[in-house]
């Protein structure tokens, strides 16, 4: 197991540098990096001297190499924009983006799993057809919009939670509703037809046949089975949530990490959306390998993979 | 989002009424773009002035209003020779850590922002400024590279004063974080880019820029329009600004808000290559072309149905408050049919294709370009991020695009009409006469000699039609009723005119 996890490390490594590299030269490509510091309120002059300072007017090679090395020690240096350190700019923002990634991911999962198996258990009912409904729903509303009539109806009209913001709790509970939901859909869909599959399956005939109650059936034979590719994608989603909830974070006004990539992207800040990229990258990587490891706990036959 | 505003609106007049922040004296506001960095010098964003404003001084104070210039941190000043500024400097200011102010606190911020490793952001705001020396503890001389007569101007605005022994210390990183000044408000949380806390100066200075009355200003970044609605809606914010027009509009009509509306000196222009850089042969090299652009556009109606508020109408290649900024100069009236005939003068009977670039404000982009359509100029239209726009201009391969100028509420034409007529990398007209007139503009002493040669250039840039100058921008405050405020021409907030109802 040990070489197999090295192994896997390694090369997670390697693709993180990779794209470390892509997103340094597509940077460049993008614009001017002296003219985004600048600002818009900078003159010609003011972009040379910037130049000059900062060293954008080195080739670019040099500049990678240069982050690299300081990289590889450790240190991510300054954010161009903020002018501070770039490690603890990311640590603060990721703070949020966690909590919301997490509570995003449950509540999916939470609500999705079950509805998921209710619509397995009576295919074509009314309940397949509600769950069916709410994910078409959940793929098909842009999730600003639906962020915003949540903000409308409990921060406004019923005053019952905060429009925006992180500092309690209570701030989280509609941006989780609006990420969550959003990943809904695909894992209630995923569940629902593993379900459908493996209720058909010969196994659980025998299962049946030898007399083992409906709740063991589904719980302990059937959705055991089904959940894998659930597992896989939730993985995924993670990933997806944590490095990509920028329309969630700018509509609640969490300043979390998605939206500093996001913005950051926008201002060519090199350093942090370095950092940034090698911070995502390695949150795939973490949890597909997590994944994994989950996989093999829940089906035997994949452990010798 | 109109649909979204309306139910926003429905909704809240519905709601019960908001619950009032008056109570606890904290005016709660909104900022739409994450600062980057409170320490002056390290920003270039409105959010940036407007902190700025609130937390230090500068030497001189120009009044908004009146536009007259008055000591703020000096008491005095003046030229000893072209090129150095003797000040008296306030006796008995403290900085929020305690540091008394004198000369040396004045010599170091100069001393540190004027050198160019430093990396100051707004390099054009301080690089005029060689050093600055102590003649004694309440005595400085300021020494400048070369004439510049704006310099009162600069020290009137974005150029504050720092402390000597903390800045020393903590630097540009330090300041952000930490930031202390003299100002009428002082720093007491930052979370970078995201949420600042200021608290009233209750041993502030007799400044001209008054006594504040609200004693705490809690500010958070929100980046959507619409959340900053339902803020105000709910009672969580009481002030935003920046409102775009239709939804201004729209809280104008509820009883619970005030809108306030004033122009600012953003100017809306459109930048041809007079220069041919972007190709010899491109028709913008040709003077008739470029009058004829003048003549295709509807300005008027686009600051009736687009700007609206303050806007107006612009004709020079500079914003009207501005000193030097004549206006008396040849304008364009909307005229397509005389465009036409123009266009078959320059040889474009049938008009000509070009790329069109923009890099904000998509829809008065788009509808300038579908003037120029009408008269028979097709443009393929490219919206850039900003930082990409700039490179292209620089390297000279933009025909004609749409370009914003803020002057970085400067009130002196040098900062708008020298920025793009000298010859630098963004000049598109690389005009010799222009740089001879500007010259002796930006550096004369005599206010007289000035208007002039501004005027003279002005009326060239007209003229050749360089330029397609649109229209000024304006903006849009709101805040609840409690609160009362008369927003500048200047797009500056300033927390210390604030008071409650």
């Amino acid at each position: 197991m040990l070489p197999f996890i090295l192994k896997r490390l390694g090369l997670a490594l390697l693709v993180a540098f990779t794209v470390s590299f892509i997103s340094f030269l597509l940077l460049f490509l993008s614009g001017d990096p002296a003219a985004a510091l600048a600002g818009e309120t900078a003159s010609g002059e003011d972009i040379e001297a910037i130049r000059r300072v900062y060293g954008f007017d080195r080739p670019m090679l040099v500049q990678y190499g240069e982050w690299l090395v300081s990289a590889l020690q450790g240190d991510f240096g300054e954010s161009y924009y903020f002018k501070l350190p770039v490690a603890g700019l990311i640590a603060e923002r990721l703070q949020v983006t966690m909590i919301l990634g997490v509570c995003g991911i449950s509540f999916a999962l939470l609500t999705a799993v079950p509805l998921g198996v209710a619509a397995a258990i009576r295919p074509n009912s009314i309940v397949d057809r509600v769950a069916l409904f709410m994910s078409v729903a959940g793929q098909a509303m842009p999730s600003f919009w639906f962020g915003l009539i949540l903000i409308v109806v409990f921060a406004i009209q019923l005053g019952m939670l905060p429009p925006s913001g992180a500092e309690t709790w209570r701030h989280f509970i509609l941006p989780t509703v609006v990420l969550g939901y959003y990943a809904m859909p695909a894992i209630m869909r995923l569940t629902r037809a593993g379900m459908l599959d493996t209720l058909n399956s010969d196994y659980i005939r025998t299962a049946r046949a030898k007399g083992a109650g409906e709740g063991r059936v589904l719980f302990k034979h059937a959705l055991r089975n089904a959940i894998i590719p659930v597992v896989s994608l939730a993985a995924v989603q993670m990933g997806f949530m944590l490095g990509g909830s920028i329309v969630v974070e700018s509509v609640f006004a969490l300043h979390g990490a998605g939206y500093l990539a996001w913005e950051s992207i926008a201002r060519n800040d090199l350093p942090t959306v370095q950092a940034l990229i090698l911070v995502f990258s390695m949150f795939y990587i973490v949890f597909t390998f997590l994944a994994d490891v989950l996989n093999a706990w829940l089906d035997p036959r994949m452990r010798s993979a | 989002m109109k649909t979204i505003l309306k139910t926003t609106a429905l909704v809240a007049l519905s709601a019960a009424p908001a619950f009032a922040d008056k109570s606890d004296d904290t005016l709660n506001v909104a900022f739409t773009k994450e600062l980057e960095n409170v320490d002056s010098y390290f920003n270039s964003s409105r959010e940036g002035v407007v902190l700025q404003r609130a937390v230090w001084d500068g030497l001189i104070y120009r009044d908004p209003e009146t536009n007259e210039y008055v000591g703020n941190l000096a008491t005095s000043w003046e030229w000893v020779d072209d090129t150095t500024l003797e000040f008296k400097l306030r006796e008995g200011v403290t900085f929020h850590n305690g540091e008394p102010f004198n000369a040396d606190d004045v010599v170091y911020t100069v001393n540190y922002v004027a050198k160019e490793e430093n990396g100051v952001k707004t390099q054009r705001n301080v690089n005029w400024m060689e050093s600055a020396e102590k003649i004694d503890e309440y005595t400085v001389r300021i020494n400048l590279k070369d004439k510049f007569p704006a310099a009162i101007e600069f020290l009137s605005g974005p150029v504050s004063m720092y402390p000597d022994e903390y800045y020393a210390e903590a630097g540009p990183s330090g300041m952000g974080l930490k930031p202390v000044g003299t100002g009428p408000y002082k720093v007491v949380d930052v979370t970078p880019g995201q949420h600042f806390v200021l608290e009233k100066n209750e041993d502030y200075h007799d400044s001209p820029k008054g006594e504040p009355e609200i004693t705490n200003i809690d500010i958070r970044t929100i980046p959507d329009v619409n959340t900053q609605m339902a803020e105000i809606f709910s009672g969580s914010l009481d002030f935003i600004w920046q409102v775009p027009a239709d939804q201004a509009e729209k809280l104008a009509t509820m009883d619970q808000f005030t809108v306030a509306n004033a122009s600012t000196m953003r100017v809306g222009y459109l930048q041809m290559d007079a220069a041919g850089r972007s190709g010899e042969d491109n028709p913008f090299t040709n003077a008739k072309v470029r009058a004829a652009v003048n003549h295709a556009i509807n300005r008027q109606e686009l600051v009736d149905a687009l700007l609206k508020g303050e806007s107006t109408v612009i004709n020079t290649a500079c914003f009207p408050s501005q000193f030097g900024c004549a206006q008396d100069v040849t304008s364009y009236e909307y005229d397509p049919e005389k465009a036409r005939e123009l266009l078959a003068e320059a040889g474009y009977p049938d008009g000509f294709e070009t790329e069109f670039y923009a890099y904000r404000d998509r829809q008065y982009a788009e509808a300038i370009v579908s003037y120029l359509g009408e008269v028979g100029i097709e443009t393929d239209f490219k919206m850039l991020q900003y930082s990409a726009l700039r490179e292209l201009n620089m390297d000279g391969e933009v025909p004609i695009s749409f370009q914003t100028w803020g002057s970085y509420s400067i009130n002196d034409a040098s900062a708008m009409v020298s920025q793009y007529f000298k010859h630098g990398t963004l000049d598109s007209a690389r005009d010799d006469q222009l740089l001879e007139w500007l010259d002796v503009a930006d550096s004369s002493t005599d206010p007289e000699t000035r208007v002039e040669y501004y005027t003279k250039a002005l009326q060239r840039i007209a003229d050749e039609a360089y330029w397609a100058p649109m229209f000024s921008y304006n903006t849009n405050y709101v805040f609840t009723k409690e609160v009362t405020y008369e927003p500048t021409p200047d797009e500056v907030l300033r927390f210390v005119d604030m008071s409650w109802q």
